[in-house]
């Protein structure tokens, strides 16, 4: 049987105490599709990285996922200031958070870098003072 | 091995999730940034940590580790608390080091 479900969550910039709660929201909704193993593990992380970020540098943004037989299409946009070189914020330690960021334990420059590893598709778009558009997708 | 075996030759002090402790510890993971326990930790794994503030809960239900170690007399925030309570993750703490810790936990997993 074909199978095509949507859904979308709003994430709050600067929220950082419900950081991971939309990931985990997403986890167990794909769960209950029937997503398991690699594909849900890959996707957890993508989705909670991609949520740490807005979190940690948007406004405001929000996670569209869509799930079809063959892949699951995670978008995630952000209103915020968007990102000046996108091919040094993709480079693995290099970060831009602050201290405070830093002490929780987040900013450690390996976030962009593991949602691309856990990535069979994976694109940037940013505008500067507008916000990021991050398009990632994961095969079944 | 289980949490509870786990804890009784670690002599770890539990916080929450005493219900929870005959979950199965399949490994360890050490380490403070969360990325890198995202990117790196198993399920089933023990999670051993100095992060003592909420977002930890989150980062171990979603890679279903079996618990949470806190080290260096650390002990959950009250929101850590609550979360882990609800989440179902037990929260367990210890005067160790990481590296003392590690290195005990994983004598006993491979003996």
């Amino acid at each position: 049987m074909s199978q095509k479900c949507e859904f979308s969550f709003p994430v709050e910039g600067e929220n950082f105490d419900d950081a991971g709660k939309v990931s985990v929201e997403i986890k167990r909704l794909l769960k209950g599709l029937g997503i398991t193993g690699d594909i849900l593990r890959r996707t957890a992380i993508a989705t909670y990285e991609s949520e740490v970020n807005i979190i940690s540098y948007a406004w405001q943004g929000t996670i569209d996922v869509r799930v079809t037989d063959d892949n699951i299409l995670i978008n995630i946009q952000d209103s915020g200031p968007g990102i000046i070189d996108i091919e040094q914020a993709m480079q693995q330690g290099y970060s831009t958070a602050n201290d405070r960021i830093r002490e929780m334990g987040f900013g450690a420059g390996m976030g962009l870098f593991n949602i691309k590893n856990c990535s069979d598709g994976f694109e940037i778009l940013s505008e500067i003072n507008k916000g990021t558009l991050l398009k990632i997708l994961i095969n079944r | 091995m289980n949490l509870t075996l786990l804890a009784e030759k670690l002599n770890l002090k539990i916080r929450c999730g005493g219900d929870r402790l005959d979950r199965e510890v399949s490994g360890g993971y050490a380490g403070d940034l969360l990325s890198d326990v995202m990117a790196n930790s198993k399920e089933g794994d023990v999670w051993i940590t100095c992060q003592s503030h909420q977002n930890i809960v989150a980062v171990s239900v979603l890679k279903e580790h079996a618990g949470i170690i806190l080290v260096l007399g650390k002990e959950p925030d009250k929101n850590t608390l609550e979360k882990a309570s609800r989440e179902g993750i037990p929260l367990l703490v210890t005067e160790l080091s990481g590296f003392e810790a590690a290195g005990r936990i994983y004598n006993l997993l491979h003996p």
